[in-house]
């Protein structure tokens, strides 16, 4: 780009490329003036070895001349000389933006004909797929892994589990606009420790694993006074915000008591400008058609 | 005797000297100076601010630990590189960063516009063990930037140095820059900067 601030860097380019090259041009003929001749140098050894001026050979000066006339016409056709643009009109974004539009008009009709397709259908699309495949392993694979199964921490995409809701809608919403989601600290709403590990019990019971059955009652009425606005009275959850289901055996943070003890106390902030786990949105990375593959592929994973 | 011949070139060592800076230095005259004088180089993208005294201090961490020989932050306007990491860079998002992080080699991603693209948790448990989320990778641990707290000692200077060089950090900013590090982990430090990198510059889709 060449917005300069003042007219005379335009000039100062120019003219001094254009110096160079009629220097490079004179010093050729200066040096081409003795034809053939080997004039003699002052340099004499020994009475009578003397170095001769030798003309530089032809196929070397024909390059350079070559050279100077190729440069000029580089000049004239690209942008090079100070604010001169270039009879091409060339630049490197133009190109870019050519390439992109290509692109783009190459694969519109794919991603129409997807678009015209439910979620549903696309995901039995084989092909489609594995375009699929390689957008979420380049896109999705560092937080959901390669195999799509999640860390802790990042959500399993086969487990079956949707906090967020399942459905294509939902899970196309989820990828175009993000999710953040909070998990309220509770630790002291419980009382404490106790409360906290009555809790958990409480929650492991519903789904069927290991617990201090001594502490689940006392849990489960903890649960009803400080859980159910957001888990429900049945602790299936509600999609609307993002509150997982607790009776399915999926654990995002950890199925461990310690794990779950800490999300329990401390809570959970996805908000990404607290620094905790958050979905981004993708609606600004990945092109409309690109974000409905997708979900139909993630749908997919789940819905055979 | 000719002025402008071998002989005379030859047998006036100084003369010979002057010649030859002059001749190599053409190239970087035409190109180096006019780039201090063209608008799109040295005004800032709107929206860009300095680094707070956070990121600055990331910034020293990310320049210590070398993240800069295996990543780039240099979005070249390519079509295969606008589609994988996002808009091409342009010199205007640099303006404040003295030196630049441009870097030329890439065993890892380029990080120009990494920031917001992961959670500050993800970047955490990543850079203490990136197998734990790409099992193929080849990025070093570095575990102990989570427990060394970031130095606040220099940071006052560090910025009124930038200052210096055109940053437009006011004496407040500079006043409050120790008390903003107090309590960080050179870890906050380095994600607060990774996730402010590249992003006034956005591509619409």
């Amino acid at each position: 780009m060449s917005d300069f601030t003042s007219n005379f860097w335009n000039l100062y380019i120019a003219i001094t490329t254009v110096v160079a090259l009629v220097f490079c041009a004179w010093l050729l003929i200066a040096v081409g003036r003795d034809k053939g001749k080997a004039s003699e140098t002052t340099h004499v050894w020994d009475g009578d070895l003397t170095e001769l001026n030798n003309q530089l050979p032809n196929w070397w000066r024909g390059l350079f001349w070559a050279l100077l006339i190729f440069s000029v016409g580089y000049l004239i056709y690209y942008p090079g000389l100070g604010s001169f643009k270039g009879l091409g009109n060339w630049t490197q974004v133009g190109q870019l933006e050519k390439e992109m539009i290509a692109l783009e008009n190459q694969t519109r009709p794919m991603y129409d004909r997807f678009l015209a397709m439910s979620a549903e259908d696309l995901a039995k699309d084989q092909k489609a797929m594995v375009t699929a495949e390689r957008i979420f392993q380049n896109t999705c694979a560092r937080c959901h892994g390669s195999d799509a199964r999640g860390f802790i921490g990042y959500t399993n995409l086969r487990s079956g589990a949707w906090s967020w809701g399942g459905d294509p809608a939902d899970i196309e919403y989820s990828i175009a606009e993000g999710r953040t989601g909070i998990m309220m600290p509770m630790g002291d709403a419980l009382g404490g420790e106790p409360g906290v590990k009555a809790v958990v019990a409480y929650m492991r019971s519903l789904s069927g694993l290991d617990h201090d059955a001594s502490k689940v009652a006392q849990g489960e009425t903890l649960f009803e006074e400080n859980c159910v606005a957001c888990h429900g009275m049945d602790a299936k959850g509600m999609k609307d915000i993002g509150a997982p289901d607790l009776t399915d055996n999926v654990w995002v943070h950890g199925g461990t008591e310690r794990a779950m003890e800490k999300v329990v106390a401390l809570g959970r902030n996805s908000d990404l400008a607290d620094g905790d786990f958050a979905m981004p949105p993708h609606k600004e990375v990945l092109s409309k058609g690109q974000i409905h593959l997708l979900t139909a592929y993630v749908w997919g994973l789940t819905n055979k | 005797m000719k002025f402008f011949s071998h002989e005379t070139l030859e047998s006036k060592l100084p003369l010979l000297i002057i010649s030859i800076v002059l001749v190599i230095s053409i190239g970087g005259l035409v190109q180096l100076p006019p780039m201090f004088f063209q608008t799109s180089m040295t005004e800032p993208v709107a929206g860009l601010k300095p680094y707070t005294a956070l990121q600055l201090e990331g910034r020293d961490v990310y320049i210590r630990e070398g993240c800069h020989g295996c990543h780039s932050q240099m979005i070249r306007p390519f079509r295969s590189e606008v589609e994988r990491y996002g808009h091409y860079s342009v010199a205007g998002e640099f303006v404040y960063d003295h030196p630049f992080q441009f870097s030329s080699h890439r065993r890892g991603p380029d990080l120009a516009r990494i920031g917001g693209k992961f959670s500050d948790e993800w970047h955490r448990e990543h850079m203490i063990n990136p197998r734990a989320f790409v099992p193929e990778s080849n990025m070093p641990n570095y575990p102990w930037l989570d427990k060394t707290p970031a130095n606040g000692k220099i940071i006052a200077t560090k910025m009124k140095r930038l200052q210096m060089l055109g940053v437009p950090y006011t004496d407040a900013d500079i006043a409050a820059a120790p008390g903003a590090l107090a309590g960080k982990t050179e870890m906050d430090a380095l994600i607060a900067y990774m996730q402010g990198l590249g992003i006034h510059v956005k591509s619409v889709r």
